[in-house]
């Protein structure tokens, strides 16, 4: 019941904010997500009790053999207290701010927090798609209504690319449907169906395009630079730190246990796009004069070091994985806090017109210093675990891999650096002048990330019990 | 066979009614309730065919799945008098005769609903399409009307002929006209059968707009006044379909016959998708849009002919269902717009805040989202095609057009969500808005719950 609550709860806080006026919404979205992160908590504690409770199943269309299937595992409840922090925190940051139809806006922020918590639970595939097609829309709505210049252009190339994707994974769902031994669509059904090797190899694809597009892997990520730049950035917050973990998910929960041996088949394959991916949009990173690009580009790439991780096949690379979905998840979500302060102080988002705020907004420089060596993965910061895991992992499959995907390390610490010197440091101009620092909203948020970085980074071990059952049962699948 | 008798009846009457009651309003009213009945009358019938059909002095076979058809047709239709019944007597003086035209279309239906012998098929297709012709036609000054109408008329009473041809092959290979007794697929074909079953998909694909038999289409909705457009693109074409799909599934599917026709019917049905969805992303009329997106539309329902299997049956109701609701819907909302380009939606959504989302409501369940009927509409008619397993490349194309159509229904909803404008909108009732939630809630709840039509199988 607790499972259902954490998709409820959103849900239905979302309808109703559609109808509030004034402040409503707003203290609504937060009473909500406050809620909902309470319960991600309590769904923890009950994991390691009890994990049993947490699984719900109720009739839904018995003629197909599908029902309303939600459950978690280790994964599932860090990814639901991943989407619950998220969205506080997106609405901690923005609380001070006005958006127009605000109604609107947060309705379509608490319903697409739902679908992705949908996304999460799901234990049964033909739902798993319906909510990974239901979270894509409000995200659509929001892109289009409160976006930049191009937002329509852009925001509907991301839908129609993803679009794309997610039919061509029900076409393989069906597919699998009809090869299972009792014609159910529960994962217990969709790991257990016996299919042969040759409909695996085909299966994969379709599959993998679906979560390729929406990580993104290289060549699939043509929508995501332009998505994050002309996106709000609360949207962008939610995008970039929870929604492409879908892919990720994806990959994890219904691919690998479900087509292993097409997975064995494409691994190599699809470390080298991921490695191609790493590699290219580092370098692309590194010449970005627009800050919001620049972020978007280095998600690209620790993203595509995460994917490649997964496909190397052990249960150290994919519990790295896991902690990392979690951990980059809370440092993408920060580098975005910081840049909606600018873009909100500023009104711009290029680089060579940013300089010296450490003077103007100290505190400000200091969070944006801290989360941006997490993100490279500095020891003691929560980044290092997930990547340390990784890299180890790789280095077991391949060693040429791994060092070609170090490469990414190196240039990740080459562009962040570089953006922390243009924005922070340096002489400063006429606009960076009139910077302010922080509200008390803004250094809450911020706050809460730093110290999730500093915990995580010391005492990982809590996060790496949770996970490791559910890279346990993926491992031995696989 | 209850919807048979109820539907003719009330098109009789409706006639006189015509000549008797002045008001139009009222005669309106006396349409919706004729409907209504039929409706009643129509389900009345399902317990005593639950266990199994009957059939009629051989010409007529009553079944579960008729009756099932029936209904969503007959619902639909009220729907659609609901909704754009006030429409009628824009287009002219004869409103009583629009409604008895629509009330014979229905009785064809229900006659392609149940035949059992091919002369009772070619009554059910013509009793559909005379009054096509003239419905085509009823706005007498327009030009484009009177094109579409004549145009329709040609090439409809052409296909008939070839239709017929097919019969008579057919006859004369199996001795019968009794469906369930041409015993076509035991041995091997006789040439005369093969000749006739070709011919009678070309007469079939052409009403029901399948390419490359649809070069009507275009014109004949178009030219056609809206309001008859939206029933004769959705209601009859899935009668179409349901008369397609009896003919075939009765007499031509299993046995080696069945692989004489496949091959072209998944050919024509990848023609339709193709051309259907890259044609209506070209358009700047979002009536001409729809025109196309009835023929892509239909490229899907033929998945269930192609694939003929019970999966396929089931998605040829829920599609027929879904597809006709959320059509009409469109259709009701766009009579109330004066400018009928995607720029007469532009801003409609700050206007008209309900119209707009009913709107985007029903174009995602034409684009198959999640949540909204089309999506198990095109969820049943996939999975019929991939359980039959010879058509995998017929299914990836579909999914490729399903994701192109995104593209023109979309532009719909970009323009009245996103974009600014004054779109000038006759004022609306609270009854069009009522059955315009109406039409909504059942988009959501097929959408949501698909086995409460499946579960009458």
């Amino acid at each position: 019941m607790l499972t259902v609550l954490l998709i409820l709860i959103p849900f239905i806080a979302g309808l109703i904010a559609f109808g509030l006026k004034g402040s409503g919404p707003k203290v609504l979205g937060m009473i909500s997500s406050l809620a909902t992160v309470v319960l991600a908590i309590g769904s923890w504690c009950r994991f390691r009790t009890a994990p049993d409770s947490l699984n719900f199943v109720a009739n839904w269309i018995p003629q197909l053999g599908s029902q309303f299937r939600v459950g978690l595992d280790g994964m599932g409840v860090m990814l639901c207290l991943l989407t619950a922090i998220a969205s506080l925190l997106v609405f901690i940051t923005i609380y001070n701010r006005n958006y127009e139809k605000a109604n609107a806006f947060y309705g379509l922020m608490l319903l697409s927090q739902a679908g992705l918590t949908g996304v999460f639970t799901a234990f049964d595939a033909l739902q798993f798609y319906i909510f990974w097609e239901l979270a894509l829309i409000p995200v659509y709505f929001l892109c289009s209504l409160w976006g930049g210049e191009k937002r329509i252009a852009v925001t509907f190339k991301f839908f129609v690319y993803t679009f794309l994707g997610s039919l061509l994974m029900l076409v393989g769902i069906i597919y699998i449907y009809f090869q299972t031994p009792d014609h159910s669509f529960s994962w217990a059904s969709f790991t257990s169906a016996a299919l042969n090797p040759d409909d695996q190899k085909w299966l994969f694809w379709l599959f993998f395009v679906a979560f390729a597009i929406k990580m993104p892997v290289f060549p699939f990520h043509t929508w995501q630079p332009d998505t994050y730049e002309q996106s709000p950035t609360p949207v962008t917050m939610i995008l970039s730190g929870v929604m492409v973990k879908m892919g990720l998910f994806g990959v994890i929960r219904w691919l690998l246990p479900v087509v292993p041996q097409g997975a064995a088949m494409w691994s190599d394959v699809a470390i080298v796009l991921c490695i191609i991916g790493i590699i290219y949009a580092s370098c692309i990173a590194m010449v970005q004069n627009d800050l919001k690009r620049l972020i978007a580009y280095s998600s690209i790439a620790h993203i595509g070091l995460m994917c490649a991780a997964i496909f190397a096949n052990n249960e150290q690379s994919l519990q790295g994985v896991m902690v990392q979905m979690f951990n980059h998840g809370i440092n993408i979500i920060g580098l975005w806090i910081i840049v909606e302060v600018i873009q909100n102080r500023l009104g711009i988002k290029n680089l060579d017109q940013m300089g010296g705020m450490a003077q103007k907004a100290p505190r400000m420089a200091i969070f944006l210093v801290i989360i941006s060596l997490a993100n490279i993965g500095l020891p003691l910061t929560n980044g290092f675990i997930g990547e340390f895991l990784m890299f180890s992992g790789l280095f077991q499959y391949n060693h040429w891999f791994m060092a070609f995907a170090g490469l990414g390390i190196i240039l990740s610490a080459v562009y962040t650096l570089g953006m922390i010197q243009k924005v922070i440091f340096g002489e400063g101009n006429e606009l960076t002048e009139t910077t302010t620092d922080l509200r008390p909203g803004e250094t809450l948020a911020l706050s809460l990330v730093v110290i999730m970085i500093i915990v995580l980074g010391v005492y990982p071990k809590p996060m790496l019990d949770l996970v490791s059952g559910t890279s346990d049962v993926v491992s031995k699948l696989f | 066979m209850n919807a048979l008798i109820s539907t003719a009846l009330s098109g009789v009457v409706l006639m006189f009614v015509g000549l008797f009651v002045r008001n139009k309003q009222h005669i309106k009213f006396f349409a919706i309730a004729a409907i209504l009945i039929a409706f009643i009358a129509n389900l009345a019938q399902y317990p005593s065919v639950e266990q199994g059909g009957y059939i009629m002095y051989g010409m007529i076979e009553v079944t579960k799945f008729g009756v099932l058809f029936n209904a969503v047709a007959l619902g639909a239709t009220l729907l659609y008098f609901l909704l754009s019944g006030s429409e009628f007597e824009k287009v002219g003086e004869h409103v009583a005769d629009y409604f008895a035209l629509i009330f014979f279309i229905l009785a064809g239906i229900s006659l392609a609903t149940s035949f059992s012998n091919l002369l009772m098929l070619f009554l059910a297709i013509e009793i559909m399409s005379i009054p096509q012709y003239i419905l085509a036609g009823a706005d007498k000054k327009s030009l484009k009307s009177n094109e579409a109408s004549l145009k329709y008329f040609l090439m409809g009473s052409f296909s008939t002929g070839i239709l017929l041809m097919g019969i008579t092959l057919i006859y004369g290979a199996a001795g019968t006209f009794d469906i369930s007794a041409l015993g076509l697929g035991a041995e091997s074909v006789h040439p005369l059968a093969l000749c006739g079953i070709i011919l009678m998909v070309f007469a079939l694909s052409f009403k029901v707009s399948a390419v490359p038999f649809h070069f009507w289409t275009p014109d004949v909705y178009d030219g056609s006044p809206t309001v008859f457009t939206s029933f004769m693109s959705t209601v009859v074409k899935a009668g179409g379909f349901v008369a397609f799909l009896r003919m075939f599934h009765t007499s031509f599917a299993g046995g080696s016959i069945s692989g004489h026709w496949t091959l072209i019917l998944s050919i024509i049905t990848a023609a339709t998708l193709i051309l259907g969805n890259f044609s209506a992303v070209f358009q700047q009329s979002v009536k001409r849009m729809l025109a196309y997106s009835s023929i892509a539309q239909a490229g899907f329902m033929l998945f269930a002919v192609v694939a003929m299997n019970n999966m396929g049956t089931q998605g040829i109701i829920l599609y027929s269902a879904a597809y006709s609701i959320a059509t009409i819907g469109v259709f009701a909302v766009l009579m109330k717009l004066k400018d009928y380009t995607f720029e007469g939606f532009n801003g409609l959504a700050r206007k008209e805040p309900l119209l707009a989302a009913a709107v985007a409501v029903f174009l995602f369940s034409l684009a198959g989202i999640p949540i909204t009927a089309g999506f198990f509409a095109k969820y049943f008619v996939l999975s019929a095609a991939i359980e039959h397993g010879h058509i995998l490349w017929l299914v990836i194309i579909a999914v490729l057009c399903a994701a192109i159509s995104v593209y023109y229904y979309f532009r719909v909803i970009i323009a009245m969500y996103f974009k600014q404008g004054e779109p000038e909108v006759e004022p609306v009732s609270g009854g069009f808005k009522a059955a315009l939630i109406l039409a909504v809630a059942l988009v959501l709840v097929l959408g949501l719950f698909p086995n409460l039509l499946l579960c009458w199988m």
